[in-house]
């Protein structure tokens, strides 16, 4: 019942936070990763290289399954951002149904941008159903496809190393998030932008993918402070024996 | 079609969901179907999926890109693997070969070059980005590895204090980091849930 009531109160709070966010767009906070996101995404439009976009092994069925739709929440921004390039992005996942929704969200990028002629089937890829055979088939994308950028966002694990060493030793940008914890350290050790935690989901609002996607960091803001007042309120009624 | 699409999606997802919250016997035999149907869904998408690397890779073949030769022994070996796993069945000594022989190997290699990879990534790190964090990062990484690993004249002293005392600290930041996905899985899954979000049907 507690449960229902959390999901029935985020739901109400984010209908009302969209409805009010429609008057005044929200003021975010500056990471740097997304700044250079934009540049970079600028930069591969201009001349004439590729954009990688790898979505993980997120598979739909599991909590994991959010962080992918996050990853297609920034793919879909980024498919109708460099669709007129000369060459497409490439969009690489770990899960079967994972890809064919990229593939889905890269053509729905394409016709926003009135492209959808220029969008191709095979430019959104399953690159292997393991951690490892991911990163096998990832890698060659990085290295072989005139790839100036790659966007890692998504459920990985430690085979995230092996794709930023890829991207490093191809001298590309690297922007990466995963809501794994060991990815996260990795990520952190390894690569030049990591986003960390929560950031991954904040991903969609700073790619302008709408006032839903603003209202919803909004939203994980207010539920945050809930979460430290009632951490902070049990443990001192615990500790007062109150509870 | 767009509209068909959202309001099926919709309309699984809150049947499911109220499964879980009121497991009442229509409501759990419907949640069960619409998984069972999710389960055909993905399997189908598996194959294809497959049949969309295979393409890609002939493709690559077919305009000789470079490095195509190694998307030619892809296709090779899951034609050889598919075909002997249908003559003779997942279980047979062939196919245990193919797992074995192969593909546990090639998995384990790659795990050794990720040990490399991770420990070059952690000398390049001050390199990298030369700030507080990194320095405590790595300071608690090292600290960490100390006082687990084993040494041939036992336990390292204080090892039991050095987990416990940082690892109090890890925790929480663990838990922090947690409570903060967990949050931002919620607000997508109701976003998709009420079709705020449709990543699917050409939205």
């Amino acid at each position: 019942m507690l449960a229902l009531g959390i999901v029935l109160f985020t739901a109400l709070l984010l209908l009302a936070i969209t409805y009010l966010r429609r008057k005044s767009p929200a003021v975010l906070r500056r990471i740097e990763a997304f700044e250079r996101l934009n540049r970079v995404v600028g930069l591969a439009v201009e001349n004439g290289t590729r954009l990688h976009i790898s979505l993980g092994r997120g598979n739909l069925f599991t909590a994991r399954g959010a962080s992918a739709l996050a990853g297609l929440a920034m793919l879909r921004r980024l498919a109708e951002r460099t669709s007129m390039s000369d060459r497409p992005p490439i969009v690489t996942s770990g899960d079967a149904s994972l890809s064919i929704l990229s593939q889905d969200t890269l053509q729905a990028g394409y016709r926003a941008a009135g492209a959808e002629d220029q969008y191709r089937v095979s430019t959104g890829r399953l690159a292997g159903l393991t951690p490892f055979a991911y990163a096998a088939g990832t890698i060659p994308v990085t290295r072989d496809e005139m790839v100036s950028a790659n966007v890692v966002i998504g459920d990985f694990g430690a085979e995230a190393a092996l794709l930023v060493e890829a991207a490093d030793r191809e001298d590309t940008h690297l922007i990466a998030a995963s809501d794994n914890l060991s990815a996260q350290s990795i990520l952190y050790a390894s690569a030049q932008d990591p986003l960390i935690g929560e950031e991954l989901f904040a991903s969609g609002a700073y790619m302008g993918a709408g006032i839903s996607h603003e209202a919803s960091l909004q939203v994980q803001d207010i539920l945050r402070w809930l979460v430290i007042v009632a951490i902070v309120g049990g443990s001192l009624l615990k500790l007062m024996g109150i509870i | 079609m767009r509209i068909l699409t959202a309001v099926i999606a919709m309309a699984s997802g809150l049947i499911v969901l109220l499964g879980y919250f009121y497991p009442l016997d229509a409501l759990t035999q419907l949640r069960i179907m619409l998984t069972d149907w999710a389960i055909i869904i993905a399997a189908m998408a598996v194959l294809i999926g497959i049949a969309n690397l295979v393409f890609v890779q002939m493709d690559k073949i077919r305009k000789r890109e470079k490095n195509s030769i190694y998307g030619g022994l892809l296709v090779l070996a899951l034609i050889a693997t598919f075909g002997l796993g249908l003559i003779f069945g997942p279980g047979h000594q062939f196919m245990r070969l193919a797992v074995d022989a192969i593909i546990v190997p090639v998995e384990a290699s790659l795990m050794a070059i990720l040990a490399v990879t991770l420990v070059y990534a952690s000398i390049r790190l001050l390199r990298r980005r030369a700030d507080v964090m990194t320095v405590i990062f790595l300071l608690v990484a090292v600290i960490f590895l100390i006082a687990m690993m084993p040494t041939p004249f036992g336990p390292v002293p204080g090892d039991w204090l050095v987990t416990q005392f940082a690892g109090m600290f890890s925790r929480g930041g663990a838990r922090g980091l947690l409570i903060g996905i967990a949050l931002g899985t919620l607000l997508t899954g109701i976003r998709v849930l009420f079709g705020i979000d449709r990543p699917y049907g050409g939205n």
